[in-house]
């Protein structure tokens, strides 16, 4: 998403829809969520963006190592753990579940 | 805890939406595509893997089965992947569930069953009768063999999805045992322990191996039809 970064801010002001998540302000914070693309293809576009940005910068250097597929590894076992934390809950030791 | 046993060969769901589908394609994401002539390290890791593994397998075929050479491969990659994947705690493995084993099995066998009904008849029938059978003998023995025939995709996807759930279960079952006996005799927890780490390393031994046999057999009846 391409984002308009002005150098004299005091005499420009840059639209809510094009600045970054770091340069909104927190009280605009709810309406630039809602401004964001929601349609299918701007979800596809999002998930592209970020599975290249992490490809990029951890799996498409010259020497990539272990810790680049293990995070991945790690987060599918995070996701799993939530997606079966309702089975899981009934066997902690507790004297009442 | 006899229910919790059997609750992870459910099928996912997350709040209606069969998110089976993201899990099994989810081990592609962890091959990339080589592009260039020289890769980085992991892509030549694993372009090395493939190419040892697919000169090994398609050596004994002739120019008609190596064109199944990307079939096979793909098969192989995509059992061990999701096999190994199946290893981490709370996973789901696709491949216990028989119907998806059956799914991949049946074609396969049925693909290779009528290539060599298409391109070598006589020969292809001339599997249903072993050489120097009695005479007596030979209706009951084409009854056999057409049995063993129909029961090879059968057995193929029995084999995997037996294996990979009974690993499974074992573990789930082993490991529930040191937890319990923890309380009650640390030593006797200990044992247990040690047995789940040896009958982990199988495991991590047995994923890989029910691929290969997986994509042997299937390559030995290409080899038969071919």
């Amino acid at each position: 998403m391409a984002s308009v970064v002005c150098v004299f801010s005091s005499s420009f002001s840059v639209p809510l829809k094009e600045k970054k998540l770091m340069e909104v302000k927190l009280g605009e914070l709810p309406s630039w969520i809602l401004m964001r693309d929601f349609t299918p293809k701007g979800i596809a576009g999002a998930f592209q963006r970020g599975y290249y940005r992490y490809y990029n910068k951890y799996i498409n250097v010259k020497k990539g190592s272990v810790a680049g597929i293990s995070m991945v590894l790690a987060a599918y076992v995070l996701f799993n753990y939530c997606r079966s934390y309702k089975e899981l809950k009934h066997e902690r030791r507790r004297k009442y579940h | 805890m006899n229910e919790n046993l059997f609750a992870s060969f459910a099928t996912p769901t997350m709040m209606g939406l069969p998110i089976v589908i993201l899990i099994i394609m989810f081990p592609s994401i962890l091959f990339p595509s080589p592009n260039r002539l020289i890769n980085n390290r992991l892509i030549s890791i694993q372009q090395w893997l493939v190419q040892l593994t697919s000169k090994q397998m398609m050596a004994i075929h002739n120019n008609k089965g190596q064109t199944w050479t990307l079939m096979l491969m793909s098969l192989i990659l995509f059992i061990g992947s999701t096999n190994l994947l199946g290893l981490l705690p709370h996973s789901f493995t696709p491949t216990t569930q028989l119907s998806m084993n059956l799914g991949m099995a049946i074609p396969l066998w049925a693909g290779t069953v009528f290539m060599g009904f298409r391109h070598k008849t006589k020969a292809a029938l001339a599997h249903f009768l072993p050489q120097g059978t009695p005479i007596f003998l030979i209706p009951m023995l084409v009854i056999i063999e057409t049995i063993s025939l129909f029961i090879q995709p059968v057995a193929l996807a029995v084999r995997l999805t037996a294996n990979i759930t009974a690993g499974h279960l074992l573990m789930h079952l082993i490991g529930g045992t040191t937890l319990a006996l923890m309380s009650i005799s640390p030593s006797t927890a200990l044992i247990t322990f040690i047995i789940l780490i040896l009958l982990t390393i199988l495991e991590f031994a047995v994923a890989m191996i029910q691929a290969y046999v997986f994509t042997l057999l299937v390559s030995l009846y290409l080899h038969d039809n071919t």
